[in-house]
Formats: C-alpha cells, sequence, structure tokens
C-alpha cells in the first residue's frame, strides 16, 4: 500500500509531491511513463549532467546520503586516469526486511528508476548497465522489469544496455563491495576497502553503485533541473524521499515525504511511553517524547543519535517489548553476519544472546554491562558496516528502553503481547550456497 | 610523510605477532583481535611497527602513507 503525502515548500506554496511514484498507484508501463515525464533528456557526452546534480545537492538514498554528483566524478576521474570504461550499477536490493520502499518503486516505476540508469551511465561513460534486485518481494518485481526493459527497447530508447541480476535474500547482499563481488561471480559478501568500488570494482572497472531511488531522483532532476529539486526539503539536505513506514498494524506504508518533515506530522499521534526506530536495524531506537520534536532529516536526527538512513521509521506497538524486539532482531543481524571479521564473528552472537538475557526476566546486571562493552568493542573493526550498525542499534536501545531494563531486573515486563513485531525473516545458518 | 598502521580484518585470524612486538599501538581484544591505534606512527616506533608488519602471518597489517 501507498499513499501520497502533499509537502510544502519553504514559501509555503503546495508542491508536486508524490514526485516517483504514480499518484495513481497504478504500475506505469512505457507509454504511461512517457506521457507523464517526457523523454529520456540525454545530454550527448559524459560529465554533463554532474554540475546538475551538485546543484540540486542530491544524496544517495541507499542510506549512506553521500553526494551523488561527488561518486560520479570520482568514477569519470578513474576512467579518465586509468582509461577504462566504467560500469553502472542501480541497486535495488533492499535487503534490510523492514524497508519496502525500493521494491515499491520497482514495482510502481521502474520506468523512471531506468531511465536514471541511462543517464547515470550516460554521465559516467560507462557502457554496461546492471540493475540487481530481489526478483520476488510482495510481488514479481523481476517480471515487471523484464517487461519494462522489452518495451523501452522497442521503443529504442536506451542507449546502453542494461542486464538484470538477482540478489540473494540476505542482510549484507546490498552493501556496496558485495553487489560486486556477487555480480562478478563470487558470494554476496563485503571486501575490505581500499580501493574503492568507484576507482576499481566490477572486474576491475570504475564502478558508480547507486540506490535504484536515487536512480530516479537522478532522472528528475535531469528533466526538471535543480532548482525544482529544492523546492521541497531542506537548504542542507534538499528534496524528497521515500519512507517505510511501519506502525501496530504491521502493514508497511510506503510514502513521498520531503526531506525536513515533522516525525509528528509523518507519525500522527504516538504513546507517550512509546518508542519510535528510526533507519531501520542499523538504525536507531529514539523515544516517542524525544522524536516528536524532531524532523525527517540528518541534521534534526543526528541531535538524538539518529539518521535517516533508507527512510523506515517504525513505531513500537505498546503492547511489545522494545528490548524483546532488539533481542529478537539482533539475533536475525548476529546470524547475517558474513563471519568474516573477528570482532564481527565474536561480538554480534555475544551481544545477541546477552540481549536475550536482558529481555527476559531478572538478567544479572552483568548482562548490560557486557552489551555496552561489546558493542564498543566491534564498532569501527569490520571491512563493512554490519558492526558498526548492529552496534548502534543496541546501544540505542540500552538508552532508550533503559526504564524497561529496570523493570526486567525487577522481574517484570511491561509487553503484554508475544506475538513478534519487527519483520525478521526466519534465522538461516550460514552456508556457502546462501552467498552465491 | 607519516605512516598509519591499518589491519584488513578479513584477512585477520588473531595470531596476535603484532600486539607482541608493537605494544604502545596494539593491543588484543577479549578473542584475541588486535585493537589498532590509527594515528601517525611516531619515529620511535617505526622499526618495531615494520617488524609487526612483517610478523603478521596472514599479510593483515599494513602500512598507509598520509
Amino acid at each position: 500500500m501507498t499513499t501520497a503525502t502533499r509537502g510544502t515548500s519553504a514559501e509555503g506554496t503546495a508542491t508536486d509531491l508524490p514526485r516517483l511514484l504514480p499518484a495513481s498507484q497504478q504500475p506505469q508501463d512505457w507509454p504511461a511513463h512517457h506521457a507523464r515525464h517526457g523523454p529520456i533528456p540525454y545530454r550527448g557526452a559524459p560529465g554533463r549532467l554532474i554540475p546538475d546534480l551538485r546543484d540540486a545537492g542530491l544524496t544517495g538514498r541507499g542510506g549512506a546520503a553521500f553526494p551523488v554528483h561527488r561518486k560520479l566524478a570520482a568514477v569519470l576521474d578513474a576512467a579518465t586516469s586509468r582509461r577504462k570504461t566504467p560500469v553502472v550499477i542501480a541497486n535495488g536490493a533492499e535487503s534490510e526486511p523492514a524497508s519496502d520502499k525500493d521494491a515499491t518503486l520497482l514495482w510502481l516505476a521502474p520506468h523512471l528508476v531506468l531511465d536514471g540508469l541511462q543517464l547515470a551511465a550516460e554521465a559516467a561513460g560507462a557502457d554496461q548497465a546492471i540493475l540487481y534486485t530481489h526478483a520476488e518481494r510482495r510481488e514479481d518485481v523481476g517480471k515487471r522489469l523484464r517487461q519494462a526493459l522489452m518495451q523501452r527497447r522497442a521503443a529504442g530508447v536506451e542507449r546502453v544496455p542494461v542486464e538484470l541480476a538477482e540478489a540473494p535474500p540476505r542482510f549484507l547482499s546490498g552493501q556496496e563491495t558485495a553487489v560486486i563481488n556477487h555480480i562478478g561471480g563470487g558470494h554476496a559478501i563485503p571486501t575490505f576497502m581500499p580501493p574503492r568500488v568507484t576507482e576499481r570494482g566490477l572486474e576491475g572497472a570504475p564502478t558508480l553503485v547507486q540506490n535504484v531511488e536515487t536512480l530516479a531522483h537522478l532522472a528528475l532532476i535531469a528533466r526538471r533541473g535543480p532548482r525544482w529539486f529544492r523546492q521541497v526539503g531542506t537548504a542542507a539536505e534538499p528534496g524528497s524521499t521515500l519512507c517505510t513506514i511501519r506502525r501496530a498494524d504491521r502493514t508497511p506504508r510506503v510514502t513521498e515525504v520531503p526531506l525536513g518533515m515533522p516525525l509528528r506530522d509523518l507519525l500522527g499521534p504516538l504513546p507517550q511511553d512509546g518508542a519510535v526506530l528510526i533507519g531501520g536495524y542499523h538504525g536507531s531506537w529514539v523515544p516517542a517524547g524525544q522524536a516528536v520534536r524532531l524532523t525527517l532529516d540528518n541534521q534534526s536526527l543526528g541531535t538524538a543519535g539518529a539518521r535517516v538512513g533508507a527512510g523506515i521509521v517504525i513505531t513500537l506497538p505498546p503492547a511489545s517489548c522494545g528490548l524483546a524486539e532488539t533481542a529478537r532482531t539482533v539475533r536475525y543481524l548476529a546470524l547475517e553476519s558474513a563471519g568474516q571479521c573477528g570482532p564481527c564473528l565474536n561480538g554480534l552472537p555475544r551481544i545477541a544472546a546477552a540481549l536475550v538475557e536482558l529481555a527476559g526476566a531478572r538478567p544479572r546486571r552483568q548482562a548490560r554491562a557486557d552489551v555496552e562493552r561489546w558493542a564498543g568493542l566491534v564498532t569501527g573493526r569490520g571491512a563493512c558496516h554490519h558492526p558498526d550498525g548492529t552496534a548502534r542499534f543496541v546501544r540505542s536501545a540500552l538508552i532508550t528502553f533503559a526504564a524497561e531494563l529496570d523493570r526486567h531486573e525487577r522481574g517484570r515486563c511491561s509487553g503484554t503481547s508475544r506475538q513478534p513485531f519487527l519483520p525478521v525473516p526466519r534465522g538461516q545458518a550460514r552456508t556457502e550456497e546462501d552467498w552465491t | 610523510m607519516s605512516e598509519r598502521l591499518v589491519v584488513n580484518p578479513i584477512d585477520c585470524a588473531g595470531h596476535g605477532a603484532c600486539a607482541e612486538l608493537l605494544p604502545e599501538m596494539i593491543t588484543l581484544d577479549e578473542w584475541g583481535y588486535p585493537i589498532i591505534d590509527g594515528r601517525p606512527i611516531p619515529p620511535a616506533l617505526d622499526k618495531d611497527a615494520r617488524a609487526a608488519v612483517s610478523a603478521c602471518p596472514t599479510l593483515a597489517l599494513r602500512l598507509l602513507r598520509s
């Protein structure tokens, strides 16, 4: 289910949201897409789109919010200095189980993403483009994309050939170096940087990996320009972003909102002692009383130790115990470690086990101290950010649910429902096949 | 030009030789993996740092010029 949210610009005028998703909520085929957005505004040479992307202030919508123009310029520089033709990869793996925005975007507006992929390929001077996604989540996205590509070939609008690649259903399969490993024929697990993939990525070529939503924004900036893009959002963090909102009814709601939107307006009334999870399973729990004073941008969320990430905002239902939910999710995250780096391999299972104790009745006082120490010990010590993100999530839980921890030490729990709330795939043991 | 120590955490197998040779900048965590002081290596420790890099059985420890 998706909903459109009207945004308001600094001047107070109503704006044109949703920009990416069709207002009709109906999947857009090529004729419908073309009627709404017009032809693909190719620029005729590499690099020409970069100043527009810089002026627009577009940042990656996959979670890291890295400036798109800088990544593109890095790929272009590497291509020139190393005389190697770059590759562009659209990342729609969305391996975060709580997120549904990329799958929704690909389902409803595949052509906008594919336009962005073509324009990014042109801007980088690439001769190869790959769209990396899960074939099926709630809908048969793979089939939709194959149809979309056939329509585009028939219409003769593609300049760079596009291949589809399938992401394994694992948490880390969307991590940038894991994407490249997997497309290159290896396991979908991270490698240690440097070199950066913009320098040396797929088969050694300078590689641009951009989230699919980022490419959809890029396709619109190319058409309407940076000033249009900045009509919503904040001066520091312009534009709109797709969000996945989850509440007690468990049905994810994907909505496109301006950055800087008050969480109060996004979430509606919150329970007094409630909590909100912002940024997904590598994100942060924030007490409801604090969340209602924040806006959806990194400047504001940063004051609460949170980040927009991939736009996941989850309200914990009053019946659920935040500690139990955290423990169950961290168990999943520990099982999803690629197991390559010592601190992650050793630390995450220990943190997960201690959290199970804290989520139960009368945990030892030592368990809380252990979790805090291990969270510090794993941070910054992996090849990827999986230990860092998991530690951030865990620490925010210890702070946000401090009163609940005290209750558990006295043998009580404020949760009344034992039904799991946060979506977590069944724990899977690691085997070689899982990563291929 | 200053140099810093960097460990590739995927290659590191926790042998611990580095911490023995350069305890001023490398300690081991409770699982035996190195915690590295990432600041520039002081000249007085330059020789020991090179010895630690050479002694790593998995070639996981490197010097990075910055």
